[in-house]
């Protein structure tokens, strides 16, 4: 097939070329200088190019080439501590070979071809393997073990197994028939990895976030969406749940982000250290960096490479998370390609498949059956930015459409200072009946009840709030008024956190229930002394309920929450009351 | 010498096709003779085997079919040099006040490469720019980019040039280069920021393009591009650090929506091209601080949102891309405060790597978020006297209702002149946060309270 033609038209990222026939999504080198470029559409003997680098300078008549491999990335030992742009290319590596600007035309591997891996082989000869089978291992990371799997559509007999240091393309296995494995295998971004079977998420994500975990949690294998309008402290929220969820594997994918931003990513995740092994969290973290000022063909297909390297790691038996931050900005990559082809625009200029391209995404989650026989799991974690704040617009209402829980980020609250500004009325989360048998189990038979409480307050607290912008609350009968301190103290106390604060930025289940427990508490025995004749302002100036307040910035939480305890029984028992 | 077509098939508002070319850049810079010897400059759109379709910058006025184009085979530079600093240039880079023409050290693309962003640095510099609104509760850093929202007819161009005047990093003597870029203001205005620049003598350090409101519009889309290029220049290669002044960027969006409808795009929001945001990020993503390298690019862009409205696509697109927003408010300036920054919606995202006991003072987040919460609470508290009258609260919230008074008094209120450290800042931050009951104080921890509450300063002194 003939692999060569040349470039007709060129206007910004789309480039149209003459004179060969395509595939879709074949991949193209444009071009003098060889820029990537992927087939979006074919008409007669012209096709469509979006080149993923910037086009200035290009003129038609210049070569181009047809390298026949869809848009693939590289799967193999090497991906962990990866940072990559949209297509796979190592950042650090662009950097050394091109400087502190990002420059066309150069071309980095996904997967380091210099670094040699200490493979494990967990076969033997004359064994009959299948696809995705572990044939051997490789310590990828202190804490990660890469499992070697044999690539989709292959299957055989062992002929020949190596074992010791080898480089990620080099053959380490061969089956009968001469088939030849490397550690190494490519998959095509846009195609979903198969898998056994598809299961039900019934084991919650821990994030260490109370407003998360206490109110509205996430399976593992869910999705969620986190829509906010600017400022109102989403990146500091998917920043937070990349560091503490209790996932082993986390890939971020900065689509459209902020370069300062991504900096600080990039320098504050190697520095992390992972709370449960004391290693640094980069070594169970793939980056993706894509910033807004990054060529937007790019842009669009940086969330499929991501979900990729997720699934790869989901087929070895590991639990993954990934954020993408943000899918609007993915969405309007979407759009300005789709705009640059004339194609008919649907709504408010979005593509016409917009909610199929969500939907296709999304469902590349889940908690699966891998073709090895393991468990594992994907957690999509997608912000949405919807323009001026408009939960209305497309790519929120499809994005809604799709995913289990909603984190709706508030504005309002974040110009209070309350963080993280989850709002906790429009907020939702379906999953919590499926884990419930989880919580009983693992946290404590009483947390499902005790968690319905907080939300039975705060839309109480909502309805009195009415009334109090009207009135004022001094003209509450004093038992509202007990109610709505005890929701503050809910708001403040416990769903408030400090993301920047050393102690307070994680929160483990059990402090979780004791914190809400001992709010609970308090709140019950000043309802009891109130309706036994104590003064309301006794109640308020109780110095216990001042402590409350700051229990969650100890160190020592538990001995801290016991000397509290025990001052809130005196205190209560000197007021009398029932 | 490149070949003159005269083969222009179609004059459509700025653009004009060229047909029978040989091949032709993407984004070509372009020459266009006139049939009176004069010429004009422009840039190509859009470029294919049969047609060229360039977009031309000084307005396609007396352009006709005879017209001669030459395709100059290399895409939009600027001529770069020290001695640009101290230049008045047009808004294509032409001199304007009449000095020699500039003798390039180097040429550089316009447009502008992506920093790598595993090369940059997270920007932590605290930039002290005196004015409490934003040194305390939307800190400055160095490197970033953070725009002024606002309207017609406030105050903004007198903001963005106390900054100017005033900005400056704690404990270096070092000073600002200032690149400004002038995107369809009028005359008066553009003299008034000169004048001012002449009067403090920032002129001998800045460097200003101008393109005025009744220069072409075209134009407006290389200004910006040429002031960002000089200003990454002046950082990276002469190790300044270069705070960079865009107004006005809904100008600037305007001439985008132009062109997008003389090429008959597909609309996006209100009009404006689908490409808006990416079309954005390119230029407010050139500020920042590259590893290894001394110097920086700092943005501060005015923007004003039409009808006062945050939603409008531009602040919207803007805020997704900038770090934060400095938004000033009608409301306090028809009280006549100044600076009549609204801290509500404020932000400065990259403010908490900016401050803190190494940088700034150890309490000033603490003091920052209860200032807002405090201003927050008694902003409410208002529309509720509206209805109830003062009389219905509770004294705890009588004492918001005054503070909110007090803080727009006392803290956002400041004059034209007047550069408050941060210590000041902080310290008025405290003075009215002590009309508080302390018990109301949460957001601040114990330790600071003691060390910093008047009262306990007091007490500290009678011992």
């Amino acid at each position: 097939m003939k692999t060569k033609g040349e470039i007709y038209r060129i206007s910004g990222p789309v480039v149209i070329i003459s004179g060969l026939n395509t595939k879709m999504y074949d991949v193209f080198k444009v071009g003098k200088e060889g820029l990537m470029g992927e087939v979006i559409g074919i008409e007669g003997d012209k096709s469509t190019v979006q080149v993923y680098e910037e086009t200035s300078g290009i003129r038609p008549g210049e070569p181009v080439e047809n390298t026949g491999m869809p848009l693939s990335v590289e799967l193999g030992p090497g991906l962990l501590e990866s940072i990559y742009d949209g297509i796979q290319r190592q950042l650090p590596v662009l950097k050394s070979s091109m400087g502190d600007f990002i420059q066309r035309g150069v071309t980095a591997n996904g997967l380091s071809r210099e670094k040699e891996w200490d493979f494990v082989p967990k076969v033997n000869k004359g064994d009959k393997v299948n696809p995705g089978d572990i044939i051997g291992t490789v310590q990828e990371t202190q804490n990660i073990e890469h499992r070697i799997m044999v690539p989709p559509n292959i299957s055989g007999t062992v002929d020949e197994i190596k074992s010791g240091k080898f480089k990620v393309d080099a053959v380490i296995c061969t089956l009968a028939g001469g088939k030849e494995l490397t550690m190494m295998q490519k998959w095509p971004v846009r195609k979903p990895r198969p898998v056994n079977k598809k299961l039900m998420p019934n084991t919650p994500l821990i994030t260490g976030q109370r407003i998360l975990d206490g109110l509205f949690p996430v399976a593992k294998g869910g999705t969620a969406a986190i829509p906010g309008p600017f400022g109102s402290g989403k990146t500091v929220t998917q920043q937070q749940l990349a560091k503490w969820s209790d996932t082993e594997i986390v890939v971020y994918i900065g689509c459209g982000e902020r370069g300062n931003e991504m900096a600080d990513v990039l320098s504050e995740f190697p520095e992390l250290e992972d709370p449960k092994t004391g290693r640094p969290l980069m070594e169970r973290t793939v980056l993706i960096a894509n910033t807004s000022n990054m060529p937007v063909a790019a842009r669009e297909a940086s969330v499929y490479t991501g979900i990729t390297i997720a699934e790869y790691y989901r087929d070895m038996g590991y639990d993954v998370s990934l954020m993408a931050d943000s899918t609007s900005r993915w969405a309007e990559a979407m759009r300005e390609i789709s705009s640059r082809l004339e194609e008919m625009p649907g709504e408010e200029g979005y593509p016409a498949y917009l909610a199929a391209r969500l939907s296709e995404f999304y469902e590349r989650s889940g908690k699966v059956k891998a073709l090895c026989g393991r468990e594992g799991s994907i957690t999509v974690i997608g912000a949405v930015s919807p323009p001026g704040g408009d939960f209305s617009e497309p790519v929120t209402q499809n994005t809604l459409r799709i995913v289990k829980v909603f984190w709706a980020l508030d504005a309002k609250l974040a110009q209070r200072r309350h963080f993280p500004a989850i709002n906790w009325l429009n907020s939702y989360s379906l999953y919590s009946k499926a884990l419930e048998e989880w919580y009983s189990a693992k946290v404590s038979p009483e947390w499902v009840k005790l968690r319905k409480d907080p939300m039975e307050l705060l839309q109480k607290e909502a309805e009195l709030q009415e009334i109090v912008q009207l009135v004022g609350s001094d003209a509450l009968p004093e038992d509202q008024q007990l109610t709505l301190e005890i929701a503050r103290m809910i708001r403040e106390y416990f769903l408030q956190q400090n993301a920047y604060h050393e102690v307070d930025t994680f929160c483990s289940m059990d402090k979780q229930y004791k914190l809400l427990k001992s709010i609970t508490a308090w709140g019950n025995k000043a309802q009891n002394a109130l309706e036994g004749g104590a003064a309301i302002e006794e109640i308020m100036k109780l110095k216990s309920k001042d402590d409350l307040a700051k229990v969650k910035f100890e160190k020592d939480f538990d001995s801290a929450l016991s000397v509290i305890t025990k001052r809130m029984e005196e205190e209560f028992a000197k007021l009398g009351g029932k | 010498m490149a070949k003159e077509y005269k083969t222009i098939r179609e004059i459509a508002g700025p653009l004009i096709f060229v047909e029978k070319t040989e091949p032709v850049g993407y984004n070509e810079l372009v020459n266009i003779t006139l049939p009176d010897g004069t010429s004009k400059r422009g840039q190509v759109l859009d470029t294919s085997n049969d047609v060229v379709v360039v977009q031309v910058f000084e307005g396609t006025g007396g352009l006709n079919k005879e017209c001669g184009v030459r395709f100059t085979g290399e895409t939009i530079k600027l001529p770069v040099s020290k001695d640009l600093l101290g230049r008045i240039l047009s808004g294509s880079g032409e001199p304007l006040d009449g000095g020699p023409r500039i003798v390039p050290e180097d040429r550089l693309e316009i447009t502008g490469a992506a920093i790598n962003p595993y090369a940059r640095l997270p920007p932590k510099e605290f930039i002290q720019t005196g004015i409490s609104t934003i040194d305390g509760m939307n800190t400055l850093v160095r490197g970033q980019k953070l725009p002024i929202f606002s309207g017609s007819g406030l105050p903004h161009n007198e903001i963005a040039l106390q900054i100017a005047r005033q900005a400056r990093v704690r404990g270096s003597g070092e000073q600002f280069a200032v690149v400004f870029a002038a995107m369809g203001i009028t005359n008066e205005e553009a003299q008034y920021f000169m004048r001012d620049f002449e009067r403090t003598g920032a002129l001998e350090r800045a460097v200003v393009f101008l393109n005025l409101a009744d220069d072409p519009a075209v134009e407006r889309l290389i200004t910006p591009r040429l002031a960002l290029t000089a200003a990454e220049y002046l950082a990276y290669e002469h190790d300044m650090h270069v705070l960079v002044i865009l107004t006005d960027i809904t100008n600037y969006c305007e001439a985008l929506r132009q062109m997008g409808a003389a090429r008959e795009e597909v609309p996006g929001r209100r009009g404006y091209p689908v490409y808006m945001y990416t079309d954005l990020a390119s230029l407010y993503e050139r500020a920042g601080v590259v590893k290894g390298r001394k110097g920086s690019v700092t943005q501060f862009s005015i923007l004003s949102m039409p009808g006062d409205d945050i939603t409008h696509p531009i602040p919207d697109l803007s805020g997704y891309i900038t770090e934060g927003q400095i938004v000033i408010s009608r409301e306090l300036h028809r009280k006549g405060i100044y600076p009549p920054v609204n801290v509500l919606p404020s932000l400065s995202r990259l403010m908490n790597s900016g401050i803190g006991a190494a940088r700034t003072r150890e309490d000033h987040k603490a003091v920052s978020d209860q200032l807002y919460a405090a201003y927050a609470e008694g902003k409410d508290l208002r529309g509720l006297v509206a209805i109830v009258g003062k009389d219905a609260l509770s004294d705890r919230d009588k004492k918001f209702l005054e503070f909110a008074d007090m803080f727009e008094d006392r803290f956002v209120r400041q004059g034209v002149d007047e550069n408050r450290d941060i210590e000041t800042t902080l310290d008025i931050g405290w003075e009215l946060l002590s009309a508080l009951p302390e018990a109301q104080l949460t957001r601040i921890d114990n330790k600071y309270i003691q060390k910093y509450h008047p009262a306990h300063r007091a007490k500290e002194k009678k011992e």
